[in-house]
């Protein structure tokens, strides 16, 4: 499968009153036609920005993209013109958020915004729209979507709102659908609604996705791809199966072990890593996570590890070869 | 197991809200029923997970045992004592030896005051220590959860999500409690930090014989530190057994769908898994279904499950269930 998305060295500055902070420090990553990639970190770690910086949605100031491409279809979208990224984003790629609620505008209805895009992107009058509209409210799972239309944000639960996020991201028949922590905020037998649903959307329309998540247990049923993300890099990546069965990172390592798991036999302690994520106001040196490493050696303090290819099409940021405790070759 | 002593007992609690309506002079239209009827009792040196989803109930079942609400009926018996119908001046002096960690460590600290004050309080407050020793053994507690005993002169907005987490049970340790009720205490913390709170808390138990009353909506964490579970839905216990039955022979459809629906961080065991998905959300608890809660969203149910409410009964030693399927 061709690539149809291939990110190159993204770097995103803030400029804030404290210093420059830097989210994204020299992201690269490439997404294959149809394929699911899994972005896995905790709060601050970049993923957001990542992607946000792709879209051109970085408000500016006090934030900046001040290295990289991002190549769809040929096109740099950091070099395109506000009106042709416009044209992209919505129709080609689209996205949705962690929290339905102040992602939708309270004033307007459901079928308002959903019929939006129909509109703008693909030119259908007001009744077209508003049938297409319906049309993926009933596609999302939602009952009586006609009547729905009419409906206000807050007449919709968070499950439904989530649902129709989805039907209005999916309306155009993007090529790419980012989806930035879309089930964090819904109760677990929700969450499990909107993971089959995407993955059944997924199946029948053939988009690829990006999602963005801390949990390491939903990314596990649903990505082909994973990435890892720690203080704006990209530490590990690797196939899903590789990344759980084989993780080359320390701190890969760490997330998984500080996970309870359901089907665990008994109750082991959690492996916690000690210390705290770092707030970059400089690009590091050296491995930023060297300082809650257990694995670190020398070399860590001297310079920052690039992604390395450890295996069959996985690659590491990392030294050391946890398995062995020593350094790689 | 069974001789140890019965240090909290629940019995058939019931906490609604009024709904009121008119501008000037408001008339209870209704009801908002947040827990209906919940029994449980927890040992002491146990820890009881109570799990269920948002407005299910769960954190208002820890606040009115801890009379932080005042129960609409039903009794909390803390060693023995029924706490609803204590007077002020005596519950004040129980409080001592109950204590909560709240789930948002940003709301539950007061930003104008130094982390030492907001330990040193309930010490000064309760009078247990002469006020001259009260720094000594706040740096104590700040040694004890793992921080810098010199960070008792900062303030709260100096410090990460799950250092403020660590302020939270100091404050609550510094009273020696029996039982402390944990409200969803690393939900808001990152996967990492999550695990460091956790650690703390089995260690803390294991250290001072602590009680816990863990409430959470994060199975995969309650299966870690509990040793006995209660599923709660709409304001009623689904389901109660002790850890190991309730994970691997859970009976109530409800439970058996919760389970379900958690992803497994392992890509082999997600590839094999045949997922119970429930259709629809949860009901309104202002208007909750007749008969079994659950029916609504229940795969098997059938006609008596909207008619009679399910006795919450013991089907094995141990194991209580809520519904009229379970044989």
């Amino acid at each position: 499968m061709a690539d149809i998305l291939k990110v190159q060295d993204l770097e995103t500055q803030f400029y804030t009153r404290e210093g420059t902070v830097h989210a994204v420090n020299g992201v690269s990553f490439h997404l294959k036609e149809g394929e699911t990639l899994g972005i896995v970190g905790e709060s601050g770690c970049g993923k957001s920005v990542t992607m946000m910086s792709m879209m051109r949605l970085i408000p500016s100031p006090p934030g900046k993209v001040v290295n990289g491409k991002a190549y769809y279809q040929d096109k740099d979208l950091l070099q395109l013109s506000d009106e042709e990224i416009r044209h992209i984003r919505g129709s080609q790629i689209s996205m949705i958020f962690q929290d339905p609620m102040t992602s939708f505008n309270p004033v307007l209805t459901i079928g308002r915004q959903i019929a939006e895009p129909l509109e703008t992107h693909l030119g259908m009058n007001k009744q077209q729209a508003a049938e297409r509209s319906a049309e993926m409210l009933k596609t999302v799972g939602i009952p009586n979507p006609k009547d729905r239309l009419s409906d206000y944000p807050h007449q919709f639960s968070g499950g439904m709102r989530q649902r129709a996020m989805i039907a209005m991201a999916l309306t155009c028949n993007p090529q790419i659908l980012i989806a930035d922590e879309p089930t964090t905020a819904l109760d677990v037998t929700i969450q499990a609604q909107i993971v089959e649903l995407v993955k059944r959307l997924r199946d029948d329309m053939g988009m690829a996705i990006i999602w963005i998540t801390h949990d390491l247990g939903i990314i596990a049923g649903l990505a082909d791809r994973v990435g890892v993300m720690y203080a704006g890099y990209i530490i590990e990546e690797a196939a899903v199966k590789a990344l759980y069965a084989d993780p080359q990172h320390p701190y890969t390592l760490g997330l998984l072990g500080s996970l309870p798991r359901l089907d665990a036999s008994g109750r082991e302690r959690l492996t916690s890593i000690e210390g705290l994520p770092p707030v970059l106001y400089e690009k590091p040196k050296s491995c930023p996570f060297a300082p809650r490493c257990v694995y670190k050696v020398d070399h860590c303090l001297q310079e920052n590890p690039p992604l390395m290819t450890v295996g069959v099409d996985h690659r590491a940021a990392c030294w050391v070869d946890p398995s062995t405790g020593r350094e790689r070759q | 197991m069974t001789d140890q002593e019965i240090l909290l007992r629940v019995d058939h609690l019931v906490k609604y809200f009024p709904i009121m309506k008119g501008g000037l002079f408001p008339k209870q239209v209704g009801a908002v029923h947040a827990v209906d009827g919940v029994s449980f009792d927890i040992r002491r040196g146990d820890t009881l997970g109570l799990v269920g989803e948002s407005g299910c109930g769960k954190s208002t079942t820890g606040r009115n045992i801890l009379q932080l609400q005042v129960p609409t009926s039903g009794h909390v018996y803390f060693e023995g004592v029924d706490l609803v119908a204590l007077k002020p001046e005596p519950m004040r002096r129980m409080r001592r030896k109950m204590q909560m960690i709240f789930q948002d460590p940003y709301a539950s600290l007061n930003p104008r005051m130094t982390i030492g004050e907001i330990i040193g309080e309930p010490l000064i407050i309760h009078g247990i220590i002469p006020k001259k020793q009260v720094d000594s053994e706040v740096e104590h507690l700040l040694s004890t959860v793992g921080l810098n005993p010199s960070y008792a002169n900062r303030y709260p907005h100096e410090f990460s999500g799950g250092q403020r987490q660590r302020v939270g049970v100091a404050r609550a340790l510094a009273l020696k409690p029996s039982l402390i009720v944990c409200d969803e205490p690393i939900s808001a913390l990152d996967v990492s930090i999550q695990a460091q709170v956790v650690n703390l808390l089995e260690d803390l138990q294991e250290k001072f014989d602590l009680t816990y009353l863990f409430i959470a909506h994060d199975l995969s964490m309650v299966r870690h530190i509990a040793t006995r579970v209660a599923v709660m839905y709409l304001g009623m216990i689904m389901e109660l057994a002790t850890r190991d039955e309730l994970y691997t022979n859970p009976l109530h459809p409800y439970t058996q769908a919760l389970l379900s629906a958690v992803p497994i961080p392992d890509p082999m065991v997600e590839e094999k898994r045949q997922r119970k998905i429930l259709v629809g959300d949860v009901p309104s608890p202002a208007n909750p279904p007749s008969g079994c809660r659950f029916r609504t969203r229940c795969p098997l149910a059938i006609g008596i499950c909207s008619e009679q409410v399910p006795e919450f009964r013991e089907v094995i030693p141990g194991h209580f269930v809520a519904c009229h399927l379970v044989k």
